[in-house]
């Protein structure tokens, strides 16, 4: 939510750097959510290769390939609250994750970091937002540069902001090290003398390093062992508490969403088409989609089951199809579906979902 | 009871690197039923793959099988030639790996490759051929087959390319299919659909299946017994219910406790503490002694397989027998 400006008086230092900058001010509002999305949209065009402009030339009619990979999301997240963020590969949660971190921009529409449009941060506030939001990554083996040791992994960014003295570095890169419960030690060490798990505890060490206040987290634990998958969840939800996190937790496993999200949202290729609290969502599915993806996890506890299967094939997001884009997968598909995307509508106190079905007369 | 097709006895594989040997496979034991699937399981590096390969024949250099005994319907694959070996792979014992492009070739039809599958093994002409090809496709749930076969791999989708390939592992109605992490790479709702397709093809064929896989729950919505390998060794094998009611392995216990539907939500997971071993550099005696929060000094010995019961093993000094809570 937007709040109405303060006066004068009580903005800090850097505020009233900002407001003289003539930037617009939004008080940050205890609270308020600390990431609100509003319409985000995120627009890959792939250019045409040579032999289609060629071919075009000729006249052929070869169109530039656009891909909607996140379009039109609205979200907030409230501090200190895990948002679980779900749905089939290719659905745009990795592009959403990227934008909330500032990593990837926009297309359309806006983040508000703490109420503040963060397309209109600059310097300071910039810099804060680009600290205060963090990602970690799936392959904890890329993400970490080989060349470099530990202690420089961990400690290059807080010293570079200021967020600890070069004299002060070492003993600040092992307590970060001992938070995520590695051996201090092995702070000059370098990436590939640690297993997959111990390279996951280094990037979290390294995303904590800047005193975050929200993680994007996109399919940490994916690649790792089972019995390493419980070590690095604990260590996440430990943090949480520890340092009052706030997460965007990005995953594929719906059991491990379940486990650790407040709240749990659905994509499906680049829209939000379920909203809820975990145990409502869990419980009281609405979206035709959602139920399906539910009964497909796979559970220790289902012996010997026989599989159906979501019938169909997951669209091209290049072209996807019209009106209610789960239309041609969707068991209750009505003829409003095929022409008309159902918006988002609040379904239940908290719970949200994009499907006509809520639209029948009961 | 219906009879094994496969049994593999004590098989032993290893990896003469220039570092050391590496054990991959240390001592597997288990039997593949007709119609029934067996589901391998355990964490990257354990040995699943290489089992596998060492079944179809299919270990490349530096590894050799140095010990045991692969028994297909009573002949030891062991002591075939390469071309007798050749004659049963791919029509009589055949493997789908996680990534179908292992099995396709980018730059072929999909037509062109079927086709020369089938006729490897078979003589036919190249219609009959192609009609069987189709047919295969069609069974996999592949929507208009004859369409498809004019298709090139990169043409499908990851989740219609493994169909594609399981169609090829089934063209000659295999005794057996070795599935290696076949679904792992695809979304639950893709990897619903192939289940229920491998799952209803193998039952109507009476084709033994190896549903390789690290996810456990996978296992126990598809294997009628399963095998749970670590560092190498199978270290209890028995039914879907029995291991994952009343796992007999510290390890196995552990396993299915940290799973996150085991555990009280928000609550911190039940874990196993320790990392996965290296295979280069296993402690004395028991693999999995460091993790254990059961080992004593007796599991500093290398333990036995032992039986608990009839087609249930464990290899543990100190087996449980509580349930999991
Ligand atoms: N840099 C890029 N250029 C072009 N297209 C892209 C780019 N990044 C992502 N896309 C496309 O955007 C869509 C969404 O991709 P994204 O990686 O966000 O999905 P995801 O939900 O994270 O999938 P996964 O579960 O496989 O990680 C996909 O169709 C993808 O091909
Ligand atoms: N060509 C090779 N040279 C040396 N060691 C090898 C070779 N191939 C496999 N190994 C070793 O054999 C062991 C078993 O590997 P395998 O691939 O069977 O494991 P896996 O259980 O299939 O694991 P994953 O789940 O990661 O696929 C590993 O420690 C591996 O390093
Ligand atoms: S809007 Fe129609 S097609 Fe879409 S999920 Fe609802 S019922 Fe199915
Ligand atoms: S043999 Fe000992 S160390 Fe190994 S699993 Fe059994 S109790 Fe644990
Ligand atoms: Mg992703
Ligand atoms: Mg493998």
């Amino acid at each position: 939510m937007l709040s109405s400006p303060r006066s004068a008086t009580d903005l800090t230092s850097g505020e009233a750097a900002r407001a003289a900058a003539g930037l617009r001010l939004v008080a940050p509002d205890a609270a308020g959510p600390v990431i609100e999305l509003r319409g985000l949209t995120r627009v890959f065009r792939k250019p045409l290769d040579f032999a289609a402009r060629a071919a075009n030339l000729l006249g052929a009619d070869i169109r530039e390939e656009v891909v909607r990979a996140v379009d039109g999301v609205d979200l907030s997240v409230q501090p200190g609250e895990v948002v679980g963020l779900a749905g089939e590969s290719g659905c745009g949660k990795s592009t959403l994750g990227r934008m909330v971190a500032g990593i990837l921009s926009p297309s359309a529409g806006d983040i508000y970091f703490e109420g503040r449009r963060v397309a209109e941060l600059k310097g300071q506030a910039r810099r804060d937002y680009a600290l205060a939001v963090q990602m970690i990554f799936q392959d904890p083996y890329t993400s970490l540069n080989p060349r470099m040791r530990i202690r420089d992994i961990v400690g290059e960014a807080p010293l570079v902001h200021g967020l600890t003295s070069r004299a002060e570095l070492k003993a600040y890169v092992r307590e970060m090290l001992s938070r995520v419960r590695m051996d201090p030690q092995y702070d000059t060490r370098y990436p590939h003398q640690f297993s997959g798990g111990q390279r996951q505890r280094i990037g979290i060490a390294r995303a904590l390093a800047v005193k975050p206040k929200f993680i994007v987290c996109d399919e940490a634990v994916a690649a790792l062992d089972v019995s390493i998958q419980a070590q690095i969840l604990n260590l996440f939800m430990e943090l949480r508490e520890q340092l009052s996190l706030t997460y965007l937790f990005i995953s594929h496993d719906l059991g491990v969403i379940n486990h650790l999200a407040d709240r749990v949202v659905i994509m499906y290729l680049g829209r939000v088409v379920e909203e809820a609290e975990t145990d409502e969502l869990f419980a009281r599915p609405n979206h035709p989609y959602t139920t399906a993806l539910l009964d497909e996890i796979p559970r220790i506890e289902t012996r010997r089951r026989v599989y159906q299967g979501i019938k169909g094939e997951i669209p091209s997001p290049l072209n996807p199809p019209s009106g209610c884009y789960f239309h041609p997968r969707c068991p209750h598909a009505m003829p409003v579906c095929r022409e008309v995307a159902p918006p988002l509508k609040t379904v239940a106190p908290g719970h949200r979902s994009a499907c006509h079905l809520n639209d029948r007369p009961a | 009871m219906t009879a094994a097709v496969l049994n593999v006895e004590h098989l032993r594989t290893h990896y003469f690197t220039r570092a050391g040997v590496v054990k991959a496979v240390e001592d597997v034991s288990f039997e593949v039923r007709r119609g029934k699937v067996l589901g391998l399981v355990g964490e990257s590096g354990s040995g699943k793959s290489v089992t596998g390969y060492s079944i179809m024949g299919l270990v490349d250099h530096p590894g050799r099988i140095v010990g045991g005994r692969i028994l297909y319907n009573g002949t030891d694959l062991l002591a075939l030639s390469e071309p007798e070996m050749r004659r049963l792979r791919g029509s009589r014992i055949a493997m789908i790996f996680q990534d179908p492009m292992m099995t396709l070739n980018p730059v072929l039809r999909i037509e062109t490759q079927m086709v020369e599958a089938v006729l490897a093994h078979e003589p036919m002409s190249r219609q009959a051929a192609r009609r069987r090809a189709r047919d295969a496709l069609g069974q996999v749930g592949i929507p208009s087959p004859d369409e498809r076969l004019q298709a090139y791999p990169h043409q499908f989708s990851g989740g219609m390319r493994q169909r594609v390939v399981i169609a090829i592992a089934m063209l000659h109605n295999p005794d057996v299919i070795i599935a290696d992490e076949a679904t792992t790479a695809l979304d639950v709702t893709i990897q619903g659909q192939i289940l229920s397709e491998v799952q209803r093809l193998c039952q109507s064929h009476s084709t033994g299946l190896i549903w390789i896989t690290h996810d456990l729950a996978v296992v126990a919505g598809i294997a009628d017994e399963i095998c749970v390998m670590y560092a190498g060794r199978v270290v209890e094998r028995g039914t879907v219910d029995d291991v994952l009611d009343h796992p007999a392995h510290p390890y196995t216990f552990g396993l299915i406790g940290s799973v996150p539907s085991r555990n009280e939500r928000g609550q911190p997971l039940r874990q196993i503490r320790g990392t996965t071993p290296s295979l280069a550099n296993l402690p004395q005696g028991c693999a999995f002694r460091p993790r254990c929060f059961r080992a004593n000094e007796i599991c500093t010995n290398e333990p036995e397989t032992m039986s608990i019961s009839s087609r249930r093993e464990t290899r543990c000094f100190h087996p449980l027998v509580a349930q999991p809570t």
